[in-house]
């Protein structure tokens, strides 16, 4: 180029090409994106207040097993995930109720209450956790979780706060 | 620092000789219908790119294949935009391809010595149909199920093996999940890797023997 001010025709075209080019990319580039993650973007957590059994029914001593399935639509497809925990009384008052979630939390089986061995038994690696969910034995790493609120129905029914996560 | 950085890759690469022989190679003065073989090779890299996106919320199953796309639509960010590429890149392939084939016949392009670039370019236009004929079934609607079915109805009535080709296309004799998911696998893997290596050799003989001249009055 004699002037070398002035964009060669070569160099123009492929500027404009570059510029153009990148515009058209980054217009379906960055929805592509967003398509691709846009599941793990969704605020699930749908809430409900679910009953888990009558408060006379709960006995002093022995932990009181409750389960309850919820369905979650994902996509175009229904899903339903199975939860289910224990209802520990120990007074008169259901608001010092401890409510238990059976899931354990070394790597999310479902442990069961065995009677004799005065424990919750994980059916996967041998894990015991005591009757309000201290870890007794095996290898989780911390006590069963809880269900954070409940309360009690007019008619003596336990209903504990559940959001979907 | 970047220049010493694109010195070492040149070096093994040979990225400025590769730049001049596939880029910056030689051009007799042409018309911007020469321009449609690469525009028919964007297409095919756009639908390659939009359909595999897709296929990540797409199903090929009779129970969900409706719902999936459904959802594509309607449940996905910017799935409208995806699949709207897909659906009219798709027609727009055909549409490319074909004036690209009827450009290189009217300037008598196909002949020596380009005869074979001519002939592996008929194979991709019959892919590219293929593709859209297995694309069609796809969504598994009221449209795509009857037209699969005259489709291949049609492909039956050739002699003798009609019937049997009939049962191939379809995986049996009637309309069915196999075809659904047949005609996915041979959408998704068999016609583009056709397509991809009849491409690749397509590119290399145009490489090799450089574009055809315009013809002249004289020719």
């Amino acid at each position: 180029m004699s002037d070398s001010h002035e964009l060669s025709r070569r160099d123009f075209i492929k500027v404009t090409t570059g510029i153009v080019g990148g515009l058209i990319g980054a217009i379906v580039g960055l929805p592509s994106v967003y398509y691709l993650i846009d599941p793990a973007l969704r605020e699930g957590g749908k809430e409900a207040w679910i009953p888990i059994g009558k408060f006379e029914d709960m006995q002093i001593g022995t932990p009181y097993p409750f389960s309850f399935t919820r369905v979650q639509v994902n996509g175009w497809e229904r899903t339903a995930s199975s939860f289910g925990g224990y209802a520990i009384r120990k007074t008169d008052s259901p608001d010092e109720l401890v409510i238990l979630n059976s899931r354990c939390t070394h790597l999310g089986c479902t442990v069961n209450w065995d009677g004799k061995a005065d424990a919750y038994i994980c059916p996967c690696h041998d894990a015991k956790f005591s009757m309000e969910g201290e870890v007794l034995d095996g290898p989780p790493p911390r006590a069963l979780e809880s269900y954070g609120e409940h309360r009690i129905t007019e008619d003596g029914t336990i209903e504990i706060f559940f959001k979907e996560g | 620092m970047w220049k010493n950085l694109y010195t070492w890759l040149d070096e093994r690469f040979g990225l400025d000789d590769m730049y001049k022989n596939l880029l910056d190679r030689p051009e007799p003065k042409t018309s911007w219908w020469n321009t449609l073989g690469s525009a028919s090779l964007f297409l095919f890299v756009l639908q390659g790119l939009t359909g595999i996106f897709l296929t990540v919320y797409y199903t090929p199953s009779p129970d969900h294949a409706y719902d999936s796309i459904q959802y594509i639509m309607e449940g996905v960010a910017f799935g409208w935009l995806i699949r709207g590429i897909h659906h009219w890149g798709a027609t727009l392939m055909v549409l490319v391809v074909f004036i690209h084939m009827l450009r290189v016949f009217y300037t008598a392009s196909f002949k020596y010595p380009r005869e074979l670039t001519w002939l592996i370019g008929i194979g991709l236009f019959l892919a590219t149909l293929g593709m859209g004929f297995t694309g069609y079934l796809l969504p598994w609607n009221q449209k795509s199920f009857w037209a699969t079915t005259v489709g291949t109805q049609i492909a039956g009535t050739v002699p003798l093996i009609g019937d049997f080709i009939l049962k191939a296309l379809r995986g049996g004799p009637d309309l069915s999940a196999l075809t659904l998911q047949r005609f996915f696998s041979a959408h998704i893997w068999m016609i583009p890797a056709v397509l991809a290596a009849l491409i690749g050799i397509h590119l290399f003989l145009i490489i090799k023997h450089g574009e055809s001249h315009w013809p002249k009055k004289e020719d």
